[in-house]
């Protein structure tokens, strides 16, 4: 097409195909991979939901665990718990953004 | 069962010693590794150009879980495409087991999929050690973030690290207890409302129709559950390999 550069100023038919193509819906965009979506595609909202609420709730129960052991190693019984409950659930919270950050910048970011 | 007028749940996880200390979970775990072992070794037999159905499924399971693994780590996920398969494939059989009437389904047990997870979790800090060597708890460093947060922001990344030990077992033991409870329930709604009288008959076959369904509802969930369980894994993988 190249050869007849008075006619260009119009994109060419593939890329008019493909933006009314686009415009109508009839081009799906490109499914998910599992990559992309941590194990969340094609999960229903009951999924997403329990998928959410254990993500948040194990970092707070491993938090916990960490934190009551080492009052009990320690002897400081309420400190380290209360301190370790407060990072357990910034931790959950870490967990749930990753779960639906956008991974491929993070892959970038790098 | 309906003992006395009130549904007892639960009693059908407890263990029963089938011979001195090993109970029918474990030989359900026996059980689930000689299917997958004779699937394997009985469909990929004929070795033929033209695979019969045994083969075809065979090949397909190794196929499916192959390109599971060098999706998502990436071409290094060949090295670990025998943990994944065995992985999966234990896990699937021993869910879709728990399908059939009077079998156990070992899943159901937080004990057994906590000893899974923390395998995988093992092993995926092993391999993240022996690649990256020291340079793995950078991985615990977030990029970009001002040297006074790190104190504060190391023991989060730490503890969502390990958060992966309860989040991956808790899954996969919820989704299985939950969907048995749930079929115990109905089940005994049918006894107890078909025992009641003939006007209860219409509820009692409706509790039979929701258990029908329920049936259906499990094969998904076994199905599904073992591949998230399979894909997370594979996800720990990939950042254990690469490291971001």
């Amino acid at each position: 097409m190249s050869e007849e550069p008075g006619e260009e100023e119009p994109p060419s038919f593939e890329e008019r195909l493909k933006a009314a193509r686009s415009r109508q819906g009839l081009d799906a965009p490109p499914p998910p991979t599992d990559r992309d979506t941590g194990g969340l595609g094609g999960m229903s909202p009951w999924g997403v939901g329990l998928r959410v609420g254990i993500e948040l709730v194990s970092a707070l129960v491993v938090a916990v665990a960490i934190g009551y052991g080492l009052d009990r190693l320690f002897g400081t019984r309420p400190v380290l718990t209360a301190v370790f409950v407060l990072l357990g659930g910034a931790a959950g919270v870490l967990n749930v953004w990753r779960l639906f950050a956008p991974r491929p910048t993070r892959d970038r970011g790098r | 069962m309906a003992a006395g007028g009130s549904i007892d749940a639960l009693s059908q996880f407890k263990l029963a010693p089938v011979l001195g200390g090993f109970t029918q979970s474990n030989l359900m775990m026996v059980v689930a590794g000689l299917l997958i072992f004779g699937l394997l070794w009985l469909g990929m037999r004929p070795r033929a150009m033209v695979p019969g159905r045994l083969q075809a499924a065979a090949e397909m399971a190794y196929e499916t879980v192959l390109g599971m693994c060098t999706e998502t780590i990436g071409p290094e996920g060949r090295a670990y495409f025998p943990f994944v398969f065995t992985l999966f494939f234990f896990i699937l059989f021993g869910n879709l087991l728990g399908v059939f009437p009077y079998f156990f389904t070992f899943t159901s047990h937080i004990a057994v999929t906590l000893a899974l997870t923390v395998f995988v979790v093992g092993l995926v800090t092993v391999v993240a050690i022996r690649i990256h060597g020291w340079h793995f708890f950078s991985y615990f460093v977030p990029q970009g973030v001002p040297v006074a947060l790190l104190p504060l922001l190391v023991p989060i990344e730490v503890l969502s690290y390990l958060s992966r030990l309860i989040s991956l077992s808790v899954r996969l033991f919820a989704n299985m207890m939950a969907g048995h409870v749930m079929l115990e329930v109905f089940g005994a709604f049918v006894v107890m409302l078909g025992a009641a009288g003939i006007i209860f008959w219409l509820p009692a076959g409706f509790s039979l129709a929701v258990n029908v369904a329920l049936i259906g509802f499990e094969l998904l969930v076994a199905t599904l559950q073992a591949y998230v369980f399979a894909i997370l894994t594979c996800i720990y993988l990939h950042d254990a390999v690469h490291l971001h």
